[in-house]
């Protein structure tokens, strides 16, 4: 059963250059309120695994939407992303050497996240065969199955992740809203800690089994958002 | 060609490839207009790989930008009947063969149906998000662009920039013609009549197989 933690004891949780996973898509379902703590905790030297860069210039307005300010604070060491385009300081700090981007295609991201956290040793994939992934650090080699050729991307897994779930009950099942479910599903299976940032903490039996899509058991520590 | 035509006729001969039920992926930009020129009978099911099966139309009321975006970030919502999903079921659906169709653009075709659109080394390195799954697990990829950029070749014999997939590309349109890509070579199905045929193979470096059915575009 997970834990409930105000957001300082979550950020404690992170140490410095850990490995972190953060679930959204170019910010929709990053755990806004975690990320923001995290960004004005001093902390950094992360290696970070998410689908992008986030963007600049939130639906509100925010100068650095989710994890776009972490990246601007120059908290991260090495971003392993699929899609950098939507924030320009990515390419500047790539360019200047501060921070290491790795670029994955995004289904064999989300693929790698998920066999990180099933207990898979990798994924085949027809996805990215004869092109400048193959040079990645996380290719384990190629594989000819019935003729067709596919890459062996290695398993991904991270030390926390960061979630983010619009209804989470006080045991830690999560329900996602709209587009928000996409890497913050598989990314709470494949951390050895696993932080979610309920933007409405309801009571227990509030979500009915039937419409748990993450269930407790991957969650270790839930942060009240505050919404409900 | 007046510029301001271009993209609008590209849309609507590539609308009259897709038929009615298909679930399809379109591409930032000039794709997006496709949707305005289907034929009459003709719905789609559209899918946005960051989640989303079945894009709804958007309102000022239902519009939620921190919960609900499209592929572009932008806000989006589902249709009555369409489904959010997370990344990996919705790369499953397009590796697994379940988009009947994706429509993006390119920065190189070559005559082998390999297609570059994802980086310009030193240039432009935005990465390839889903761009690799789409065009690797669609069952049609057509490629929608202007056939040449500020003159320069974009059909070429090979491409120079780096690759997204290797043989993926089955059909490109542009405001010249229609091309589909055989294992013979690039094969000219279509030509806009405001150009010759001899126009359209000096707009492109690889060599073009003219059909026996060739016939003017739209």
């Amino acid at each position: 059963m997970a834990k409930i933690v105000t957001i300082e004891e979550a950020v404690a949780l992170i140490p410095d250059g850990a490995t972190i996973m953060v679930g959204g898509f170019m910010g929709c379902g990053n755990p806004l309120k975690v990320v923001k703590a995290l960004a004005e905790s001093g902390k950094g030297n992360f290696t970070m695994i998410c689908n992008d860069g986030s963007m600049l210039g939130g639906p509100s307005g925010e100068e650095f939407y989710g994890v776009a300010q972490l990246i601007h604070n120059k908290q991260i060491k090495h971003l392993i992303a699929s899609h950098v385009g939507l924030n320009p300081e990515v390419a500047t700090l790539m360019n200047s050497g501060e921070m290491k981007v790795t670029l994955i295609p995004q289904g064999s991201l989300a693929e790698m996240i998920r066999a990180g956290g099933a207990g898979l040793g990798g994924v085949i994939t027809p996805t990215g065969f004869g092109t400048l992934v193959e040079e990645g650090e996380h290719i384990a080699g190629q594989i000819e199955i019935d003729g067709k050729r596919y890459l062996i991307e290695k398993p991904l897994r991270a030390d926390v992740a960061l979630i983010s779930g619009y209804r989470v009950d006080k045991k830690g099942n999560i329900w996602y809203k709209g587009t928000t479910r996409n890497f913050n599903l598989p990314m709470a299976t494949a951390a050895d800690l696993v932080i979610v940032e309920a933007d409405n903490l309801v009571e227990v039996g509030e979500i009915e089994p039937e419409n748990v899509m993450t269930s407790c058991v991957f969650v270790d520590y839930i942060v009240d958002g505050g919404n409900a | 060609m007046d510029k301001a035509l271009i993209k609008p006729f590209i849309a609507k001969r590539v609308a009259k490839e897709l038929h009615d039920g298909d679930v399809v992926n379109l591409g930032i930009g000039l794709p997006t207009l496709v949707p305005q020129y289907l034929p009459e009978g003709v719905e789609l099911t559209l899918q946005a790989e960051n989640g989303t099966i079945g894009v709804g139309t958007l309102t000022e009321e239902n519009k939620d930008p921190y919960y609900m975006v499209d592929a572009g970030g932008k806000p989006t919502i589902a249709a009555p009947g369409g489904s959010y999903i997370d990344s990996c079921t919705s790369f499953g659906l397009i590796r697994g063969g379940h988009v009947d169709a994706t429509i993006l653009g390119a920065l190189q075709v070559d005559e082998k149906g390999n297609l570059s659109n994802w980086i310009i080394p030193g240039k432009m390195v935005p990465g390839m998000g889903g761009a690799m799954d789409l065009v690797v697990g669609a069952r049609k990829t057509i490629v929608a662009m202007e056939h040449t950029q500020k003159g320069n070749h974009k059909i070429l014999k090979n491409c120079t920039l780096p690759y997204t997939a290797l043989n993926c590309v089955d059909m490109i349109v542009t405001e010249m013609a229609v091309i589909e890509v055989t294992p013979e070579g690039l094969v000219l199905t279509e030509y806009n009549p405001e150009f010759t045929v001899e126009e359209v193979q000096a707009a492109t470096e690889a060599t073009l197989i003219i059909s026996p059915d060739l016939k003017p575009m739209c």
